[in-house]
């Protein structure tokens, strides 16, 4: 039972090519048929086109606490956010803080007490420069082409990078299950799941239908929704016109959401 | 001699075990899933067809759901148009639920048990996914998030 060189690699050269040809075989040859491939996918409102969108929020049309409460629970109602009393489990899309905690690094002492006390509205910044994209080891969380940094929940593994770089604050995880803290479901839209992180997407899916985000529907008025890089926008307008001021701006992630204090009646 | 005896009893032993789950299922009848599309929409539908043709959805509709997921999520591009050129709503919901519809999935899978676990509750339901899902124990984790079809919650 010997064997020389000569005959052992012709046995294996053919052996080889058996098995590889039988794989190809295997796993292109038998393979259907693919009808899918002459399909092809398409945007549902090629109009609702922009190249960065953004958000202002003038404070000055807020009068009342029913005003905040609206704008949040069109949010929170439409996205399923569950209103969670604890703090250590919260979740948060929109909501709304002293001036002293949205505004880190403008303190000042002096501070008229009318702006020491009203409360913010905020949300995600949906930022230029998104940190939370970059720590993000699954892309997860992306920034799309028209600026909004959007999360793709089905990718989301709880790592909860992105929470320890969003500045903002603006991503909250679901330590536990949100369908039992959620009195009514939306069928409309998905609920999250236990162990993913969330946050405002600034409603993406109506943007994409070409409306407009639900808090910009609630606010009548108070919440201004445009393309920044377009300088006829509605919120190039009033930028161009108005004094506005962004949340901790010396960290360079370039907010897209600005905040009109005071002042003047616009537009 | 004595020792051949023991290798012998060992690998008797040994393939009896391997080949216990095909004796155990030996005789008994392998009765293959029973797909339902009795349900009011697929009904009403004049030509009943789904987005793809019958038997590319049976062997790649897991492929599909991932692809419209992608395109609907990330691209933000929600119509998908299909090799006949017709043009559908990319949406679990909307489009793949409003036609498959006979149970409701929370029949199926109970979704929001105390213990937040997901289980198998009724697995007997003819539930247009699951009466393949649960004859191949392959569990589908769309209904942690996705609501059940509409007409089922009503």
């Amino acid at each position: 039972m010997s064997i020389n060189r000569r005959d052992f690699l012709k046995k294996a050269g053919v052996i080889t090519a058996l098995g590889v040809g039988g794989a190809t075989l295997g796993f292109n040859g038998l393979k259907a048929a693919k009808p899918a491939e002459a399909s092809e996918f398409a945007s549902q409102n090629p109009k609702a086109k922009a190249s960065r969108w953004a958000m202002v929020i003038d404070m000055k049309k807020f009068k009342t606490p029913e005003d905040y409460q609206r704008v949040i629970d069109a949010c929170h109602k439409l996205h399923n956010v569950p209103q969670i009393e604890d703090p250590k489990h919260e979740i948060k899309w929109i909501w709304s803080d002293s001036y002293e905690h949205v505004f880190v690094g403008t303190e000042n002492p002096y501070l008229d007490e009318k702006t020491k006390k009203l409360p913010f509205l905020t949300l995600c910044n949906h930022c230029d420069n998104p940190p939370c994209v970059r720590a993000c080891p699954t892309q997860a969380t992306f920034k799309r082409p028209d600026g909004i940094v959007g999360m793709d929940f089905h990718r989301c593994i709880g790592c909860r990078f992105c929470m320890a770089a969003c500045p903002f604050g603006a991503r909250s995880f679901n330590f536990i299950d949100p369908r039992t803290a959620l009195k009514e479901i939306n069928p409309d839209y998905p609920t999250r799941t236990q162990g993913v992180v969330e946050k405002c997407n600034f409603c993406m899916d109506r943007i994409d239908q070409g409306l407009k985000p639900a808090c910009v529907e609630a606010s009548k008025g108070a919440m201004v929704f445009g393309d920044l890089d377009d300088p006829n926008s509605e919120v190039r307008k009033i930028l161009n016109t108005h004094y506005t001021i962004r949340r901790k701006p010396n960290l360079g992630t370039e907010p897209s959401i600005f905040y009109l204090i005071g002042g003047e009646e616009h537009a | 001699m004595q020792k051949h005896g023991r290798i012998v009893l060992g690998l008797l032993v040994f393939v009896l075990i391997v080949v216990s789950p095909i004796l155990y299922n030996l005789g008994k009848k392998n009765t293959s899933p029973e797909i339902n599309l009795d349900t009011p929409v697929i009904a009403q539908l004049s030509d009943k067809e789904c987005v793809e043709p019958k038997e590319y959805m049976r062997e790649n509709h897991m492929k599909l759901l991932l692809e419209w997921r992608d395109s609907a999520v990330r691209d933000g591009k929600t119509v998908y148009i299909n090799s006949q050129g017709k043009a559908y709503d990319i949406s679990l919901q909307g489009t793949c639920l409003n036609c498959h519809n006979n149970i409701p999935i929370s029949d199926v899978y109970s979704v929001n048990d105390k213990a937040g676990t997901t289980a198998a509750t009724n697995t007997e339901g003819n539930q247009f996914c699951f009466s393949c899902h649960t004859y191949s124990s392959v569990e589908p984790n769309c209904w942690n998030c996705h609501s059940d079809p509409r007409e089922a919650i009503k």
